[in-house]
This record gives C-alpha cells, sequence and structure tokens, in this order.
C-alpha cells in the first residue's frame, strides 16, 4: 500500500516536491506540541491549489490518511503527522492573491503567513486583527483549521469571525466555494462550520478575509500588583465601567520572572502580578476613555502603573507578554501549556485552585492569560528526564482542564483540541453530542483519511517520545499564546 | 400539513419533533416566507425566557422564542446590547427566528453580524436528539462551529431551543450625521471611504430615499463632536438629534420602508422583501439595477447587505434572472416568490450534512418551499 502510494505520489509531483528520507521527515514528525512525534509516510509539498486537489483526491481515492500543515505551530498536536499516512505541507501557497482596500478584503493561499497580510494591508490604513502569539510565522490556513485567536478577541472575535469566504477542497475531494468578498451572506453559514475543523473536514485553499482600519490611537498600561487577586479585581472594575479594552492580559510572578530572564523586560519591583490593559480607537474616543481606565487603575492602589508613553514603550510591553510563553523554558527544561477557559467572574476561583494544585503537587505552574475573555494559560513545568515527571505534569494539566469545564468554561479557547486534549471531550459534551460531531466529520470525510485520530477520544494514540522546546522556540522565532 | 402546534416547553417540543414527521418551526413570523412551506407548524410563542444571563461575563442565554423586545430592554437595564443590532423588535422577532433567518441590522457595520456574536445552541435534531454545541464562554475553540452553521439555515437541520450570546457594553453617547449622496458616485466614495476611515464609525446606511447615507458615531461624548465636524468637512451633511435619529433608525430597522410593509402574510397580495449580500463598490450599482426593476432598497451595514422591497406585481423571473448574471444570490423574506433568487451553488456537502443532523428528512431541506 505505501509503496503504491508513493508511486502515485511521483505521478503527480515533482521529484523535489516529495520528501521521502527518513532525514527530509524528520522535520515534520512534531509540530508546536513538541511531546508528541510520529513519522509520516511521505511530505507532498504542493505549489498550487490544483496539486492540493489532486493529492487530496489520490488519497481519498487509496484511503490514504493526509494531514495538512502549515508552519506546524499548532499546540494540540493538530498537525502530528498519522501513521502511515502523508503530510500534504500547505507552506508553498503563500500568494497573497488580492488585498482590496475599498471593499476591506484580502484574499490569500491558506500558506500565508498571518503577519504577512496586516503588512500588505498597512499600506491601505488596514490590518487583519487575530493575533495568535505565533503570527510571524502561522498560516492563514492553519488559523483556520484551528479557529485561532489571540489578545484581542473578546472585542475582535477569532478566526472566524475574519472569514468571508472561502475555496477548500473536502475530505470526499469535492472543491467547494463558500461565501465571499461581502461581509453579509445568505444560507446557512458554511465558511463558519469550516473554520474550527480541526483539519477533519479537508483543506482550505484560498480565503477571504475581513481587514479592519487600523485603530488611530493606542492606550497601553502596564500595572503591577501586590496579587493575582488585585489584579484580577481590577479587570472586573474595568468590566463593570462599560469600558471595552482590545486587551486585558494577566501574568503572574513565575511568568515575570521568566520575561525579565529572556527579554530583559522590566515590571515593577516585588509584583505579585502585572496587568496590561490596552485601549484603541480614534484619538479623540481614546482620550475620554482613558481618563476612566486611568482612575479605575489609580483605584486599584497598585504598586506602579505605567501607561506607555510612545509606540516603543507600547512595542516592549507586548514584546514581554508575548513572549513570556518561550521564556518559560528558561525556568524549566520542559512545561505543558494549556488553554481552558472559565466564565470571567471565576478566574480568581481558578487561579486559586490552580495555585493550590501546584502546591499539593509540588508542580510548578507559570500564569499568563487573556483576562479579558477569561482564556487561561497555565504553563506546567516539569522535567522529562526525570521518571514520572512527565506524567505528574499530564495528570495536573487534566485536572485543570476538568475544572474548566465544571466552572461552565471550556477545553480550549483558541489552540483546538487536536491530539492532546481529545480525551477530554466527553468532559464537555455528552455522547449524543459527540456523535452528532463524528456524524459531520463523516459527511464531510466518510473515509475518515482526513486527519484521523484528532478531536475524538478513543482513536488510536500517537508515539510519545520526547519532550522540549520546539526549535524555533529555542530560537527565539515563534512564541506561545 | 399546515398546521400549528404549540409545545410548552422544551421536553414537548423534543415530543412533538419525535412524533410529526414533517415539520418546521416559526417564530413570529415576521420574515413568513422563510417558513412557507408544507409542514406541520411548530410554534416557539411559548418557549420564551432568559435562562442565564451574567452582565460581568457579556454574555445570556434565553429560549429561542424569547422576543428580541425582552432580550434588549433587559440588557439596556445593565447598559448592554447586542452589537448585531436586530431587525424587526417593535414587530416581535424572536432570538430563534432571527438566528435562524441569519438578519442582523446596521450596526453590524462596527463589530460584525450575527453571527460573530452567537456562542452556542441548543437544538433538537431530526431524531429528536436534544443537543448542546458550542460554549458558553466569550471565547471557545471546543468542538465543531455548528451554532454558526445554524445561522441562515432557516430550521431546516435542527430547531433551536435555546442561544447563547456575547453582548458588549452600550457606548454612552450615538450621533447620527445625514450625509447627503447627490449620485452613485458619491454614494460609493461615502460607503468606502468611511469603511477605512479613522472614525470606526457604528452604523453606515444608505437609505431607501436614496438621497442620504445615514453615519453613527458612538462612544464617550465629549469625543463625538469633534468627529462629526471632520466627518462633514468631508462629506455635505448635517447632525440629527438623538430623538429624530433613534426614529429613522427605527423606521430602518423595523422596514417601514418597504412597500406594503404591514402584511405578512406570504400568500396574501403583499409585498415582496429580499435580502442580498453585496459590497461597497458594487452595492451602487445594485441598487440601480434593482430600482430599475421597482424597487425601494435600503443598503445597509456599510453597503454589505441590500434589502430590496417590490409590489407583488414585481417581474421576479427577470430580477431572478438578472441576480443571477450579476453572480449575487438573494433569500425572500416576505411575499409570494421563491424562497431563492440569484446565484445558487449546489455542493453535495450540503446533502450529506442534512443527513448528519436530519437522516429523517423530518424538517425540509433548503431547497423545498411552496
Amino acid at each position: 500500500m505505501s509503496h503504491l502510494a508513493i508511486q502515485h505520489l511521483k505521478t503527480l509531483l515533482r521529484p523535489e516536491q516529495l520528501l521521502l528520507r527518513s532525514e527530509q521527515l524528520a522535520v515534520y514528525q512534531s509540530d508546536g506540541l513538541t511531546a508528541f512525534q510520529q513519522s509520516p509516510l511521505a511530505v507532498a509539498i504542493p505549489v498550487t491549489t490544483d496539486e492540493v486537489v489532486a493529492l487530496v483526491r489520490l488519497c481519498h481515492q487509496h484511503h490514504l490518511p493526509f494531514v495538512a500543515r502549515g508552519s506546524g505551530t499548532s499546540l494540540s498536536g493538530g498537525s502530528l503527522p498519522v501513521a502511515g499516512g502523508i503530510i500534504i505541507a500547505m507552506n508553498r501557497l503563500n500568494r497573497i492573491l488580492k488585498i482590496d482596500p475599498l471593499n476591506r478584503i484580502a484574499v490569500v493561499e491558506s500558506g500565508v503567513i498571518n503577519a504577512a497580510v496586516s503588512i500588505a494591508a498597512a499600506p491601505h490604513g488596514l490590518y487583519y486583527a487575530p493575533d495568535p502569539s505565533s503570527q510571524t510565522i502561522c498560516t492563514i490556513g492553519g488559523n483556520v483549521a484551528f479557529n485561532s485567536g489571540g489578545a484581542h478577541c473578546l472585542k475582535y472575535g477569532m478566526t472566524a469571525n475574519h472569514v468571508l469566504g472561502m475555496k477548500a477542497v473536502l475530505a470526499t475531494g469535492e472543491v467547494v466555494e463558500w461565501g465571499g468578498v461581502s461581509r453579509e451572506s445568505v444560507g446557512p453559514d458554511w465558511c463558519g462550520l469550516f473554520t474550527g475543523n480541526e483539519g477533519l473536514f479537508g483543506i482550505a485553499l484560498e480565503v477571504t478575509l475581513q481587514l479592519l482600519p487600523k485603530a488611530e490611537c493606542f492606550h497601553t498600561v502596564l500595572a503591577g500588583y501586590n496579587s493575582l487577586e488585585e489584579a484580577g479585581d481590577t479587570v472586573s472594575a474595568v468590566i463593570a465601567s462599560g469600558l471595552l479594552p482590545g486587551a486585558m492580559e494577566i501574568m503572574d510572578a513565575l511568568a515575570l520572572e521568566a520575561a525579565v530572564a529572556a527579554v530583559h523586560a522590566e515590571y515593577p519591583a516585588g509584583a505579585e502580578a502585572v496587568l496590561i490593559v490596552e485601549l484603541e480607537g480614534p484619538r479623540e474616543v481614546v482620550a475620554e476613555d482613558r481618563k476612566r481606565l486611568d482612575a479605575i487603575i489609580a483605584a486599584s492602589k497598585p504598586i506602579e502603573a505605567r501607561p506607555a508613553r510612545d509606540a516603543e514603550e507600547r512595542m516592549a510591553i507586548w514584546k514581554g507578554r508575548k513572549s513570556a510563553f518561550s521564556a518559560v523554558g528558561r525556568l524549566s527544561p520542559d512545561f505543558i501549556v494549556q488553554d481552558g477557559v472559565v466564565p470571567r467572574r471565576k478566574l480568581g476561583e481558578a487561579l486559586r485552585r490552580i495555585g493550590e494544585m501546584s502546591r499539593e503537587t509540588g508542580i510548578r505552574v507559570a500564569n499568563v492569560f487573556h483576562a479579558g475573555d477569561g482564556n487561561l494559560h497555565p504553563l506546567i513545568l516539569f522535567n522529562g528526564r526525570v521518571p514520572g515527571d512527565l506524567d505528574r505534569a499530564e495528570a495536573l494539566a487534566g485536572r485543570i482542564l476538568k475544572m474548566c469545564v465544571e466552572m461552565g468554561g471550556s477545553l480550549t479557547g483558541e489552540h483546538g483540541l487536536g491530539v492532546e486534549k481529545r480525551d477530554f471531550l466527553p468532559d464537555m459534551f455528552r455522547e449524543e453530542e459527540i456523535d452528532c460531531m463524528k456524524r459531520l466529520k463523516s459527511a464531510f470525510d466518510p473515509l475518515g483519511i482526513a486527519n484521523p485520530g484528532k478531536m475524538f477520544p478513543g482513536s488510536e494514540a500517537p508515539s510519545l517520545t520526547q519532550h522540549g522546546l520546539h526549535p524555533l522556540e529555542k530560537a527565539g522565532v515563534i512564541s506561545r499564546e | 400539513m399546515n398546521a400549528t402546534f404549540t409545545p410548552a416547553n422544551t421536553a414537548e417540543l423534543v415530543e412533538a419533533v419525535r412524533s410529526t414527521p414533517r415539520l418546521i418551526a416559526v417564530g413570529s413570523g415576521t420574515k413568513p416566507r422563510l417558513s412557507a412551506v408544507s409542514a406541520v407548524k411548530l410554534s416557539t410563542a411559548k418557549l420564551t425566557g432568559i435562562v442565564e444571563y451574567e452582565p460581568s461575563e457579556f454574555t445570556f442565554t434565553a429560549l429561542a422564542g424569547t422576543p428580541l423586545r425582552e432580550i434588549v430592554e433587559t440588557l439596556a437595564a445593565q447598559g448592554q446590547y447586542l452589537p448585531f443590532d436586530p431587525m424587526l423588535v417593535a414587530k416581535g422577532a424572536t432570538l430563534g427566528g432571527t438566528v435562524a433567518s441569519g438578519v442582523s441590522g446596521p450596526g453590524r457595520f462596527r463589530f460584525g453580524g450575527l453571527r460573530d456574536f452567537i456562542l452556542a445552541v441548543q437544538f433538537v435534531d431530526g431524531a429528536g436528539r436534544l443537543l448542546r454545541m458550542g460554549g458558553k464562554v466569550v471565547k471557545n475553540a471546543a468542538g465543531f462551529d455548528l451554532p454558526k452553521f445554524f445561522v441562515g439555515s432557516l430550521g431546516r437541520f435542527g430547531i433551536l431551543t435555546e442561544i447563547t450570546f456575547k453582548v458588549f457594553p452600550r457606548h454612552t453617547s450615538r450621533l447620527t450625521l445625514m450625509l447627503e449622496t447627490v449620485g452613485p458616485e458619491i454614494a460609493t466614495q461615502i460607503l468606502t471611504q468611511a469603511g477605512t476611515s479613522r472614525w470606526e464609525l457604528d452604523a453606515l446606511d444608505w437609505l431607501p430615499d436614496t438621497k442620504n447615507i445615514a453615519a453613527r458615531l458612538v462612544g464617550p461624548t465629549e469625543s463625538l463632536d469633534a468627529l462629526a465636524n471632520e466627518i462633514l468637512n468631508r462629506f455635505p451633511g448635517e447632525r440629527l438629534t438623538t430623538e429624530v435619529a433613534d426614529e429613522k433608525w427605527g423606521a430602518l430597522t423595523e422596514f417601514e420602508w418597504a412597500k406594503n410593509s404591514k402584511a405578512l402574510d406570504a400568500k396574501a397580495d403583499s409585498a415582496l422583501l429580499l435580502k442580498m449580500p453585496t459590497t461597497p463598490v458594487t452595492s451602487a450599482s445594485l441598487r440601480g439595477t434593482l430600482e430599475e426593476f421597482g424597487a425601494t432598497v435600503l443598503v445597509s451595514g456599510g453597503g454589505n447587505v441590500a434589502f430590496a422591497s417590490f409590489s407583488s406585481d414585481a417581474k421576479v423571473t427577470a430580477i431572478d434572472a438578472k441576480l443571477k448574471l450579476l453572480k449575487v444570490p438573494c433569500i425572500t423574506l416576505r411575499g409570494d416568490a421563491p424562497l431563492w433568487l440569484g446565484a445558487r451553488h449546489d455542493f453535495q456537502i450540503a446533502a450529506a450534512v442534512k443527513n448528519a443532523l436530519d437522516a429523517e428528512n423530518r424538517f425540509p431541506g433548503l431547497e423545498e418551499f411552496d
């Protein structure tokens, strides 16, 4: 079978578009979730959408499993290869097909890097809003597959909220085109259903994205507090005031320590927690809103509050925040990051319980989170070389996920279920609901060849061999949300 | 087949689905064409009420039959609102009907339409299973996003029983400017330029009178004056008082400008009301085309959607052909015309998904209508 499949692949692609040697495949055997490794049968590197369609149809014809992969930054193992299956590497489909400033849209191939869209739109005063921390390297196709988030989701939503149209090849080989340039449509929202499918339905080929006018003015404040609770209370006060900040982020002491070590970020001395709040909009609006925000922060009695005085200071604040995850790598040889969501009013309780679990198990946990939308990011530190350490860390991660669901939240805010959290799906959905999702999966992929082994529990377990930072993370190229 | 059953609660609704071979949910009937199909009507009139509302979470959950009016009032009491700006609130539209029809109002310009604020649904599938999809928190990526799929799905894949939405804090002030359009070129200029400006307008609608574009600013009271001056320096126009502005927006969202707007019976000699997507660049020419067929048109959402009203003697076949030529898809909300007009794509996946959610074909298919 494998041999036959490779023969067919060779008829579709030029030799340089097909990787078969083990040292070539090694690069693809893991993604951002480095705990899992699996070598694919082959890696196909299409350069046109027609080639992707032909590849999927070939897979369909020969019942060959395939996993589409952009830059491999998934933190849930979403682009982990499947044994005996191929990787369809989408990076070469990286053309920005159109920037239409009058209609405020971009049409891009799905291998285009997230940040490249904003860079191309910038001359027109426009940008693409979703900003996962890996945005300098992750692809739009991967963002669509996982409905990626970022730091601005409360106000601007996730990837799905910015996808207006798409051309996609489904696992059946059918090519569909949904939506278009308009922000409105008639009939069911197919783009909405496809976005976040985790690669289980098919592969997005071209995506029409909504662009937004760049905010004219920002007001970014960093405030240090004596406790996480005080920082959390300030978030509640901001919400209660009726302000709608673009972002509200909190980092705890351990995460701060890491950011200081990694990017020499400077934080108020003795701060147990740091809160970042950012307002944005026309200068007249920000001028008024910042008076309210500054008053709220002053009343919250921080150790120190530092408003960014210029764009450079603003970037420095965000650099510290966005590098926090990879920075944690300096504190510990290995870590697991979760992205469960709790109702915002329960953030304090959730953090307290995570702290208790941490003390009880003796496992260090750093916290960086999107406070505006209740999206936690506990970083569970461990040493993969110590026997049993990984198991203990994973057990703690599982307890935290279950806690999120018990509190009325979600297993994942933006990373997706992938391989990592698939076994927890029954904690959030009843059997009948999971069956419904499986029927949907079968509608799109009756043969079960598109990214099998992901999202649903009880699937065949991929190999589990190694831990540590993603090589690109170690190099400081990417960071985690 | 056109009997109506009104379950008193969700359990009765589930039972009705299990025991009725063919049925379709109806709300208050403000967009009657959408459910004009040979099937038992299942009214959500008694499935009303807000189930959960936690203002600090920016979320609420309500039963599908809950009138939007009740929701709008409850949110307003806490200083919050539905940013997609629902239509037909005063006429009694329900939350479930609004989701199923996929209709958003002028305010969709700023933060997005209904699809951008729906978080979770509870629904009954064709086998009578009561299922929940999505999550009741403002951010969630677990499982397939069926809540979005139900937006605009016309009750043909399941019956919604409970829906969770994200809401936003309401701005302190609003100010509406009436910008003169003179002709289609100026209108296009306003629609395209205002969309990319620094102003962050809340709504931008080209009115049925064709002469004016209404631009709504929201934000702190002190900030609006300077923004309004800048806009009026760029485009000639005038400020409206809050009272006049609210009345105008209300008339737009209630379709009071539509022909024969009092008549709601699809089969009666009533006017047509069509909805179609468009773009800031093409909306002026689409509008011109529709007007040649005798339409009164509201271009809403900054030029992204057109609502067109025709008298009952409109040349539907010719309109359909023209929209096909322009590759514009269109749906009939009211009046005696085919449910779908204009461009249509027929993908095999639609039948497969229908089969996944309603293998029994208990709910009429999207292509079935009287």
